[in-house]
């Protein structure tokens, strides 16, 4: 895809996604009727630009890859729209869907059970290209020859087993696969949660270079919160189904607004052994995501909770210029909202 | 670069070469896998091991080849313009007279009635009939080659065949999985439980059965033995990341199908093929016993059970049929062990 048909989609952003839902029936009884559902998604929206990227956080089962997956139509969203360049895709069939299906790619978090155990690291990567015909012959080795110097694996990777590699290389392979079709989007679905620390580094700087080369998007889900901060441009955080904050790494990083932000970024470990910081713990477990609680799914766990915050769900709200907050306490406008944390922080020294 | 080790023209990986070196560590598997080929192929070539017709025949200085060109009698010097019968004394003579002719091992075929016998049939074994003649005066040994022919062609078709179709019927079901695999799963448990027998004789009593409907008919209800494994296998693959990865690739079900799932799948699939030969050779010479197999005259061991059980006071009968199947049987049950071996992935190479 050369730089103009990049530019060329009239202001709408490479990705917008708008009130994606999926939602899993729970079927019993002899009749297999549907007896509620599971809402592993409930109604997420964000965008992501050109060359940018969005970290989806969240812990374990709130639904970050599922979103991810329903956003590349892995699994058929239930409903809401995903919008590639301002076009629609999500209720393409299968045989529509293939001409996007170049320009959005994945990345799994598993780097053991994303690689074919029986082809050849050589036919793993050839696969995309052949499957779209770009290539063939001796140019379409070449071309993965070139693709696997590219994520840092020499030309010899191309007649070995999956099984010859390590976990950190094993992802080289999974990324220059995605590569392999030049996409213009990523869903990078937790690619470092499998790998050593050492290797995640290399990992994620793989990534920002091939960010810069290419001019790629990401969608980068993941549930390290250090790994996003080094990666993405903006953040989204997720609990139970719902994006409860979503702005620029910078904002949320010195004022997050949401108070299960708050709590996630306590959780950070500092490198500095001797510095004090206070640690929310939050209280009992993540609901079930079959009856999230009412009004806003965070109040039965939230330090702050008011009254209010059990009867009726938080709407997002932009609170300042690009920082969307989904939470009563922020209701109240930029200025106020100083007083506020004030009053929350002497509430907590108490 | 690697230097590729290849075995009749497939490339060999080292688990190949696991899988070889483990299926000869079976000396038991191995060698019955021998001693079962030299059979198979010696009954492959019985027409000239047992025939009526001699192998080479040179009269008048010109070279005949009875085995292969049908001759009429007057080529002999006889008086019928049919097929010279070449155990007739008269053919014989003017032969013998005129040049010599190469008699197979056992100058009998499966169909020939020797009427020389001294003693009325069934003939115990003696020099000429060396296993002895059944109760229409033909030789036991000429039958039980040319039976086991065809036990083992029959055998091997149907695995061939039902194999195919079962793995086709699981992987659709499992990879599709849903309402698909529900239909033809209800399917399945209606059609296995039609009463196959009965099925058998009432058909039979309108066609006469031969080799290729009795194929059909069986085939019909033996393919479903292979369908729940393949389907389990199915379904646990499809949700693998690199099946998914695929999907993302936009590659189409068919070639997922074959080339990312049903090699994992085949593992399992070849140990049972063994067992499912070794079914559908039993099953056939049930039939024969029961005399609703192949047409009455067929060389087949079923029907040579079922004339050792009318004639009991010609033990030859039955225990040549019984000691044939036994062997033949064992055989095929020690080298489906030795394919299990060889495909255990936990077993190494003692």
């Amino acid at each position: 895809m050369s730089a103009a048909s990049r530019g060329n989609g009239g202001g709408a952003p490479l990705l917008e996604v708008e009130e994606l839902k999926k939602h899993y029936p729970i079927r019993k009884g002899l009749l297999s009727t549907v007896v509620g559902h599971v809402l592993a998604v409930d109604g997420i929206s964000f965008t992501i630009g050109e060359g940018e990227t969005l970290g989806l956080v969240g812990e374990s089962g709130c639904g970050k890859s599922t979103a991810g997956k329903a956003i590349l139509k892995l699994i058929e969203p239930t409903a809401g729209s995903v919008k590639v360049r301002g076009k629609r895709i999500d209720k393409l069939s299968r045989a529509e869907m293939r001409p996007y299906r170049r320009q959005l790619q994945v990345v799994f978090q598993d780097p053991y059970s994303s690689l074919n155990p029986r082809m050849t690291v050589g036919d793993i990567v050839a696969e995309p290209l052949r499957n779209y015909g770009v290539e063939n012959g001796r140019a379409l080795e070449d071309r993965v020859a070139a693709l696997l110097l590219k994520v840092g694996l020499r030309q010899e990777a191309m007649r070995r087993y999956p099984h010859e590699f390590s976990g950190g290389q094993r992802q080289r392979i999974g990324i220059a696969r995605a590569l392999a079709l030049q996409p213009d989007l990523i869903v990078c679905d937790e690619p470092v949660s499998a790998l050593d620390v050492s290797v995640q580094a290399q990992v994620i700087n793989l990534l920002m270079d091939l960010q810069k080369e290419f001019g790629l998007s990401y969608l980068f889900v993941a549930h390290d919160l250090a790994v996003v901060e080094h990666i993405s441009h903006r953040i989204a955080v997720m609990y139970l189904g719902k994006i409860v904050e979503l702005t620029d790494k910078r904002s949320l990083f010195a004022t997050p607004l949401h108070p299960y932000t708050e709590a996630l970024l306590s959780a950070v470990p500092l490198p500095d052994p001797e510095a004090k910081r206070e640690r929310i713990i939050l209280k009992g477990d993540v609901p079930s995501p079959i009856n999230p609680p009412a009004g806003c799914r965070f109040h039965t766990r939230c330090p702050y909770a008011v009254a209010r915050c059990s009867k009726e769900e938080p709407a997002m709200r932009e609170v300042r210029p690009g920082h969307f907050v989904a939470c009563h306490l922020r209701e109240i406008d930029g200025a106020a909202f100083a007083t506020a944390a004030l009053t929350t922080e002497a509430h907590r020294t108490k | 670069m690697r230097r590729e080790e290849r075995f009749l023209g497939l490339k060999v990986t080292p688990l190949t070469r696991r899988r070889l070196a483990n299926f000869r560590g079976n000396r038991r598997g191995f060698w019955s896998l021998w001693i079962f080929l030299l059979l198979f192929v010696v009954s492959l070539f019985a027409e000239f091991i047992a025939n009526d017709k001699p192998l080479f025949v040179d009269y008048k200085g010109r070279w005949y080849f009875p085995v292969l060109v049908t001759y009429p009698e007057t080529t002999f010097g006889g008086d019928f313009p049919t097929e010279a019968d070449y155990r007739d004394p008269f053919v014989q003579k003017e032969i013998e007279a005129n040049g010599w002719m190469v008699w197979p091992l056992i100058p009998f075929s499966y169909s020939t009635i020797n009427y020389h016998l001294p003693v009325p049939a069934p003939a115990p074994p003696s020099a000429v009939d060396w296993l002895g003649t059944d109760d229409q005066g033909r030789d036991v040994l000429a039958r039980l080659i040319y039976g086991f022919r065809i036990s083992v062609l029959f055998g091997l078709a149907l695995t061939v065949f039902s194999s195919i179709i079962g793995v086709a019927a699981g992987a659709v079901q499992g990879y599709f999985g849903g309402l698909t695999d529900l239909l033809f799963q209800r399917f399945i448990e209606l059609w296995s439980n039609l009463p196959t027998l009965y099925l058998l004789i009432i058909l039979s009593s309108i066609v006469q059965p031969n080799f290729w409907w009795l194929l059909g008919l069986m085939l019909m209800f033996s393919w479903m033995s292979l369908v729940d494994l393949v389907r389990a296998e199915f379904l646990r693959a499809r949700n693998f990341d690199y099946v998914r990865a695929a999907k993302a690739l936009g590659v189409s079900d068919p070639v997922i199908i074959v080339r990312h799932v049903l090699p994992n799948a085949m593992v399992s699939t070849l140990t049972f093929l063994p067992f499912i030969l070794n079914g559908s050779i039993t099953t056939l010479t049930s039939l024969d016993f029961l005399g609703f197999g192949l047409p009455a005259g067929s060389p087949s061991l079923g029907e040579l059970l079922a004339e050792g059980k009318a004639n009991l006071q010609a033990p030859w009968l039955g225990i040549t049929a019984f000691l044939t199947l036994a062997v033949m049987l064992s055989l095929l049950i020690f080298i489906g062990e030795a394919v299990r071996d060889a495909f255990d992935p936990r077993k190494n190479v003692g």
